[in-house]
């Protein structure tokens, strides 16, 4: 264990809007390789705990350790901060997200989005880059694209695009936000296809998502969140298959 | 060269108004017209682009000056801002002993002052809501992939600002040329000045204004001309494939 330190370490996060609590203690871990699916009605809180773990959103209590990096914080008037941005900005260079709406950089190419972070952030030099990032589209099946504007892709592109994106950060943990819920039915296949692929060589994934199948197919772990509370978790055999409490047996009634 | 002259002074032999003098007018006049412009512009859009990042800050002790001064400037004409600076100056206590005073008793440097600080503060305005209508998921992509604060600014939110504010920046552009003709007021020799000489000296409104008029549309043709360049080399993100 000492040799590798565990990708991502979430204790006990909370984390109120106003007067109503959101996140009501969640811990998770991710071991290096591990596939965790974060499932939940919506208002469950689950992309809310997936955002404080890139600290977009401030967690009112709770610890994060990012690859055996403890993040410090401190107690301002205004609430909980984090006590050095720079640390920050270093443990999100490890943890690269994959948004529900793409968030692609509009007024770059699709390249150039690729290339944009590991080079101004990273300090990676710009031909090494584009190197990798040509690789990385020619793995999402883009490359034709790479001159490509956002606004001239198709979504299943854009979101195909933003996952090579992530990956041109070689982060330790990936995060995805509902990848797939901004898109049109017959798009969602190829970026799931895309995250098969990338479950099946090893990446370390932390997903929230509707797909049910999915989750059951790829995941090592599956949480079940209701009300800002794990109601259920473990392997998805058991969470998918025989669920054991009545909300989440409805959760997964199929629907009509 | 030469042989263009002798075509010119042919052309222009049985007509009274526009000699070769009075071209030379118009001449001088395009020069401290482009120049003027030209630097007020520069130097506008350089004080702009802080002030726009201020303009838009949480601290209110940044945000409020830039705000107040934004309003003023766009809040009163150009012409009473050109005369306070151009006839102010004067009243400073002790300006005309110093090394200062050698270019402000001339009207060129207060009529640049006037047009500069005019400028910026439309061009303040344009560029904080190009800023503020950045879209957040991509502020939130940057900030999750570790852009700093200032990183952030560079690479993502001025660029992309700039781009959408040009078609309103150009408009800017086109409006200072036309408002520099009131620099003749202060006795500026500008194109419009030229214009008001050639009037005086020959009573004939309708050739010295008309032709001023016709030089005046070609500047604005060609800014026009350059803006459609630059947008569609900067805004080619925003167009939906073509196939």
């Amino acid at each position: 264990m000492a040799d590798t330190p565990i990708p991502l370490e979430v204790r006990n996060i909370k984390k109120r809007f106003g007067d109503t609590e959101v996140l009501k203690g969640l811990s998770l871990t991710a071991q290096k390789g591990d596939v965790i699916t974060l499932i939940g009605a919506s208002g469950s809180g689950k992309s809310t705990f997936l955002r404080c773990m890139n600290l977009l959103e401030q967690p009112d209590e709770g610890e994060l350790v990012v690859h055996g990096e403890q993040i410090l914080f401190k107690e301002t008037s205004k609430g909980r901060e984090p006590a050095d941005w720079k640390q920050v900005v270093r443990m999100r260079a490890k943890l690269s997200m994959v948004f529900q709406g793409f968030n692609l950089w509009a007024h770059m190419t699709l390249l150039e989005n690729v290339i944009e972070a590991p080079v101004h952030v990273l300090g990676k030099p710009k031909k090494e880059a584009i190197a990798h990032a040509r690789e990385l589209l020619e793995r999402v099946g883009l490359s034709a694209r790479a001159d490509a504007y956002p606004a001239q892709m198709s979504g299943g592109q854009q979101q195909r695009g933003a996952i090579a994106r992530a990956l041109a950060m070689d982060p330790e943990v990936m995060l995805f936000d509902e990848p797939t819920s901004a898109l049109d039915p017959e798009l969602v296949g190829d970026v799931l296809k895309v995250m098969r692929d990338l479950a099946a060589e090893g990446r370390t994934m932390i997903v929230v998502t509707h797909e049910m199948a999915f989750a059951r197919d790829v995941s090592s772990q599956v949480i079940y969140l209701h009300e800002g509370r794990v109601e259920e978790a473990g392997a998805p055999a058991d969470v998918l298959e025989n669920p054991r409490s009545e909300r989440l047996k409805q959760f997964l009634a199929p629907k009509h | 060269m030469e042989s263009l002259m002798t075509w010119l002074e042919a052309r222009l032999a049985d007509n009274s108004i526009f000699t070769l003098q009075t071209l030379e007018y118009y001449g001088e006049g395009l020069t401290t017209t482009v120049q003027l412009v030209f630097l007020s512009l520069v130097i506008g859009l350089i004080l702009a682009v802080p002030l726009a990042i201020g303009r838009g800050s949480k601290h209110r002790w940044i945000s409020l000056p830039i705000f107040f001064y934004c309003y003023v400037f766009r809040g009163t004409p150009l012409l009473v801002q050109l005369y306070l600076i151009y006839y102010g100056v004067v009243f400073v206590e002790g300006i005309q002993e110093t090394w200062l005073w050698v270019v402000l008793e001339k009207p060129f440097v207060p009529a640049l002052i006037a047009f500069t600080l005019n400028t910026a503060a439309y061009t303040t305005e344009i560029f904080r809501g190009a800023i503020k209508s950045t879209a957040r998921g991509e502020i939130e992509a940057a900030r999750a992939y570790g852009m700093s604060q200032g990183l952030m600014l560079r690479r993502i939110v001025l660029p992309s600002a700039f781009r959408r504010a040009l078609p309103a920046y150009g408009n800017e552009v086109i409006f200072m040329l036309h408002a520099s003709a009131i620099a003749s007021v202060v006795t500026i020799m500008d194109l419009t000045g030229a214009a008001r000489f050639v009037y005086a000296r020959y009573y004939a409104p309708f050739d010295a204004f008309l032709f001023v008029a016709a030089i005046y549309l070609c500047l604005t043709f060609a800014i026009l001309y350059l803006f459609r360049y630059l947008e569609k080399r900067l805004l080619a993100h925003l167009k939906p494939a073509s196939g």
